[in-house]
């Protein structure tokens, strides 16, 4: 969508077709795990603002099943889409099919066991929800899990939570957050289980699912989230002569081939930042890449190379957690301002002498303020004075 | 160009005193408070920014 919003503003007249497995009109995916569970937003609320009068043709409904790439267009680039039993050629392509949530093995037939990645997703948890259920089983306590538990905490759900690392997010945030993050989760009602796992599901006699967890406890759930992880949506891709791997494998400009980009959950490039291929699912990384993919298909390859700051944010229960850059328990972190104990604290991270992320709990202004130096790189020390000056 | 927030709607998430800080400011107390409501047009792409990468698609630029 943003990659299709870029390229008009950036003077492409040409034609413009965006093709969507889904049916639905584009949506924003922030609010399908907080305000449609909740009951603040209905799907009618929350309509991709980008999409609007946007001149394209749109085919939604309708999964892409095959490219070839035959080289048919200026320039040697080019090819064709098959979707179906129609082919539509094009001379540039915009690969931005995202992720789909993992599934737990073997539980495809329990009607109660689903995830939450699509607005049908969200739909029917909340009808769940609507109908009364009582108790909810959440595997996994990553930010979509998380978020779940705090929505259906407030429909005054019954939510137990289980994950099988010692502490929520504390791999990519570290553990002093991910403490804090339980606690909050636990004195908001979750029944929180670290270091536990599902044995097994299986539909309840009575209805609902029977989930045998690895401590040996058996929990009976109206209904089961799963959330842990999403793997990239390549399998369409097959055969096109591009490097899948974890994603599409791009350049440092987002190019997968000649007249080829990708951007947002799917796209996997070479980040100077970060040292490595990194592949982001953010709502922010969507926009940022969308765009950069759309210069890069205008621009060719003299293109700017793509080397954002990752920014995201989560709010669960009545915490607001905002990262600009990197954290994680392998990083020097530095508390710069309020404390966990208060519920309002920003975290300084450094690695080898120099800033590389700001998060925040109910900060954002520290975290949009040290934006600039987060990007920039000044060092640890000078960056966590300036913070501590905010 | 007049600058429009859906203070209803707007979290405080900050990303646009982050991208345009002449035209938004999140204070102390976590509000938003906007410093200029008619911007200059040498801000227009700041501000377009600003709309474009605010979570709650909370603001709006009316001309």
């Amino acid at each position: 969508m943003h990659a299709a919003a870029a390229l008009r503003r950036d003077g492409y007249h040409g034609g413009l077709t965006i093709l969507d497995a889904q049916p639905h009109h584009p949506y924003d995916r922030p609010p399908l795990s907080k305000e449609l569970l909740t009951g603040r937003f209905g799907p009618d609320d929350i309509g991709l603002r980008s999409a609007e009068g946007l001149d394209v043709v749109w085919k939604l409904g309708r999964p892409v099943h095959g490219v070839v790439r035959d080289g048919s267009g200026p320039g040697g680039r080019g090819g064709r889409l098959v979707a179906g039993d129609e082919e539509i050629v094009f001379d540039g392509l915009v690969i931005a099919t995202g992720a789909d949530a993992r599934k737990l093995p073997g539980t495809d037939h329990l009607a109660d066991v689903g995830v939450l990645r699509t607005l049908d997703d969200a739909v029917a948890l909340r009808d769940a929800i609507d109908s009364g259920i009582s108790t909810l089983l959440v595997v996994g306590a990553g930010f979509i899990g998380l978020e779940v538990a705090a929505s259906a905490r407030q429909r005054g759900v019954e939510v137990v939570v289980v994950e099988s690392l010692g502490q929520p997010l504390g791999r990519i945030l570290g553990d002093d957050v991910g403490a804090f993050v339980a606690r909050a989760h636990r004195a908001h009602g979750v029944d929180l289980r670290l270091e536990t796992g599902v044995s097994s599901l299986v539909a309840a006699a009575s209805g609902g699912v029977e989930a045998q967890l690895s401590d040996g406890s058996v929990i009976h759930a109206d209904r089961v989230v799963v959330g842990i992880g999403v793997r990239p949506a390549t399998d369409w891709l097959a055969g096109a002569g591009l490097v899948l791997d974890d994603g599409v494998v791009c350049d440092e400009t987002l190019s997968a081939a000649p007249g080829v980009v990708a951007a947002g959950d799917v796209a996997r490039w070479p980040s100077r930042r970060a040292g490595r291929l990194m592949r982001v699912e953010h709502w922010d990384h969507a926009i940022a890449s969308g765009e950069a993919a759309a210069r890069r298909l205008l621009a060719g390859p003299d293109a700017e190379i793509f080397d954002p700051v990752p920014w995201f944010w989560s709010d669960q229960h009545d915490m607001k957690i905002q990262l600009v850059g990197f954290a994680g328990p392998d990083l020097d972190s530095e508390v710069v301002s309020g404390s966990f104990e208060e519920d309002r604290v920003a975290v300084a991270y450094g690695r080898g002498g120099v800033l590389v992320g700001m998060l925040g709990i109910n900060r954002p202004r520290h975290v949009a303020l040290m934006r600039e130096q987060v990007t920039s790189g000044v060092s640890f020390a000078d960056g966590v004075a300036a913070a501590r000056a905010l | 160009m007049r600058v429009v927030v859906d203070f209803d709607v707007c979290e405080s998430n900050a990303v646009c005193m982050a991208i345009a800080p002449e035209v938004f400011e999140v204070r102390d107390d976590d509000f938003l408070y906007v410093l200029l409501d008619e911007p200059p047009e040498e801000l227009r792409d700041k501000v377009e920014e600003a709309v474009r990468r605010c979570p709650k698609q909370a603001i709006r630029i009316e001309d």
